[in-house]
């Protein structure tokens, strides 16, 4: 599949932010942090302004943006509409809550705002991993590791922002969160191996199986129907990923986990710092950009097989 | 409204013909001469006279040769490739604007063109690649079954069908409602042995691909033959019959 920028932008960048959102939704349901209210609005609004970017360049990537508006109209069977309309709703609580910090108060209207950032900001990835988890024409994204690895690497990313934002202030990582940290990081390191171990075994079905010509013989694909490339064989038929997957997979699990559970290792070890955290975040959200990009261009569309497309991944 | 119609009342669709379509590619350039050309002003695709043109088809025909195996002759099947107008179709329930559509009246699959915003992800969800980007609309387009031909009452009677059904010089592609089983399609399907595109996937089309008829097998690809060549003596001949061999194996 075509990876394209916009689509990477969004979940990535959305996703850490719903991440981070998630995150200070859980804090602040218990206790406000121990930050001044400047601070806390920054922490807020960072994670906010991650959202809105990632929710932007996907409205800025369509054929007709001023008519993004219908796409909340077709929540009962579409996850795209359900995902924008979750999007949209979960900026309601996140601006609630935005006030009670300013004004300091932390009354059962701020908490119940924070359960609720929480809670959207995982149904909204929930939500955006549903969407190609139920496409039957990309059989890699209906694999069992998509919709996990979409809401932990959005949680991992947005952790990672968020520790980079509070090291200053010196609010370190505590020993639970440290341990809730490798443990994601390892979990996300086996969904990815788990996903990339299936991909290079899966089938796919090939021009006999599609056409249902394959009952008479063994089907190759003659004569194109076009001479030049069309929509289908440039969106559908991307093949560059898949000749550099072997480096680019390394790159992807070395800069998501390999680097950011080093720097949660470094800090533990030596001290709390601002330099690791920062680098585990930077390489946290590159390593997602990596791992997103693979995600889109190594996925094969069944539709490619009509144009004789292989059983196997070349 | 994406939610689909629990049941439509006539299902139309195509029944295309393996064994008789010859790729001549006709269907494919009346359909967009039909629904591209003509009244509604040049062609609206991407360097559409040059070198690289690029734009919406709703009709691709394939060419594949089909290996039989030893001694049988390998045949060349002519594919055309276009929306199937699925009865539960992923490409209209995965659209949030409500732009894609299934008629309750007819089965008809359509693009709302003026609602749809170009986010592409019903040709993602489509198995069988009926659906394109328009670029230059910024919409998405696909197989209309030409519902402005067919219904049409400004045109005679006999033009009431898909442009490609029309334009097809061997009768390769039939136009009819498959709901009903006792339609010229229905029983050209139940003769035929009319089969599903990619039935495991679950979209259950509408539209059926009869599949190529046998074929004589064997004597295809033995070769011919040889004539044994007769041992002739000339010298042992008659003047003039000598004469004549010499002059006929000239």
């Amino acid at each position: 599949m075509h990876p394209a920028f916009s689509v990477i932008a969004f979940t990535t960048l959305s996703g850490a932010g719903y991440g981070l959102l998630f995150l200070l939704g859980l804090a602040y349901a218990r206790a406000p942090l121990p930050l001044s209210r400047e601070f806390a609005l920054v922490l807020i609004g960072v994670a906010s302004a991650l959202v809105i970017a990632g929710l932007s360049s996907s409205v800025l990537h369509l054929g007709q943006p001023l008519r993004a508006w219908r796409a909340l109209s077709q929540w009962r069977t579409s996850w795209l509409s359900r995902e924008g309309v979750a999007a949209i709703a979960s900026l309601i609580p996140v601006a609630v809550l935005a006030v009670a910090v300013w004004h300091g108060e932390f009354g059962p209207v701020a908490r119940a705002s924070a359960v609720a950032i929480s809670a959207l900001a995982l149904l909204t990835v929930f939500c955006t991993a549903r969407i190609y988890t139920s496409l039957r024409a990309v059989p890699a994204w209906t694999d069992r590791a998509v919709l996990p690895a979409y809401l932990m690497i959005g949680l991992w990313s947005g952790a990672h922002i968020g520790w980079a934002l509070l090291a200053p202030t010196g609010i370190g990582l505590g020993r639970a969160p440290a341990i809730a940290m490798v443990v994601t990081g390892l979990a996300i390191g086996a969904l990815k191996l788990g996903y990339w171990r299936r991909l290079s075994t899966g089938l796919l079905p090939d021009a006999g199986d599609v056409t249902g010509l394959g009952r008479l013989g063994s089907v190759r694909a003659l004569e194109a129907p076009h001479t030049e490339a069309n929509y289908l064989t440039r969106e559908m038929g991307f093949m560059l990923a898949r000749r550099h997957r072997a480096r680019l997979r390394p790159i992807a699990l070395v800069l998501l986990v390999a680097v950011p559970l080093a720097c949660v290792g470094w800090v533990s070890w030596r001290g709390p710092g601002i330099g690791a955290p920062l680098l585990a975040a930077a390489a946290a959200l590159l390593g997602a950009v990596v791992e997103r990009w693979l995600f889109f261009a190594e996925a094969r569309h069944v539709v490619m097989a009509y144009y004789g497309a292989p059983a196997h991944a070349p | 409204m994406t939610a689909l119609p629990p049941t439509t009342a006539r299902k139309l669709g195509l029944v295309i013909d393996l064994d008789t379509c010859v790729g001549c590619h006709a269907c494919a350039v009346a359909c967009k001469q039909w629904n591209e050309g003509g009244s509604f002003g040049p062609l609206p695709d991407a360097d559409p006279y040059g070198k690289e043109p690029l734009g919406v088809w709703f009709n691709r025909v394939h060419t594949y040769e089909v290996d039989r195996g030893a001694g049988k002759a390998p045949m060349a099947v002519h594919f055309p490739r276009s929306c199937l107008h699925c009865e539960t179709p992923a490409c209209v329930t995965v659209c949030p604007t409500g732009a894609s559509y299934k008629r309750a009246e007819d089965g008809i699959v359509l693009v709302d063109e003026a609602k749809c915003i170009g986010c592409k992800l019903c040709s993602w969800a489509c198995p069988y690649g009926a659906r394109e980007y328009g670029q230059a609309r910024g919409v998405m387009q696909k197989c209309t079954l030409c519902v402005d031909r067919i219904y049409n009452q400004s045109l005679d009677e006999g033009d009431r069908q898909p442009a490609c059904v029309q334009a097809c010089p061997t009768r390769a592609r039939h136009f009819g409602d498959l709901g009903d089983p006792h339609s010229a399609v229905s029983r050209l399907v139940a003769d035929r042995g009319g089969y599903d595109l990619g039935p495991d996937l679950g979209f259950k089309p509408v539209n059926k691909y009869l599949p190529p008829r046998p074929r004589r097998d064997g004597p295809d690809l033995a070769p011919a033959p040889a004539e044994a060549e007769e041992a002739l003596d000339p010298a042992a001949l008659p003047p003039i019959l000598r004469w004549l061999d010499r002059v006929l194996s000239r």
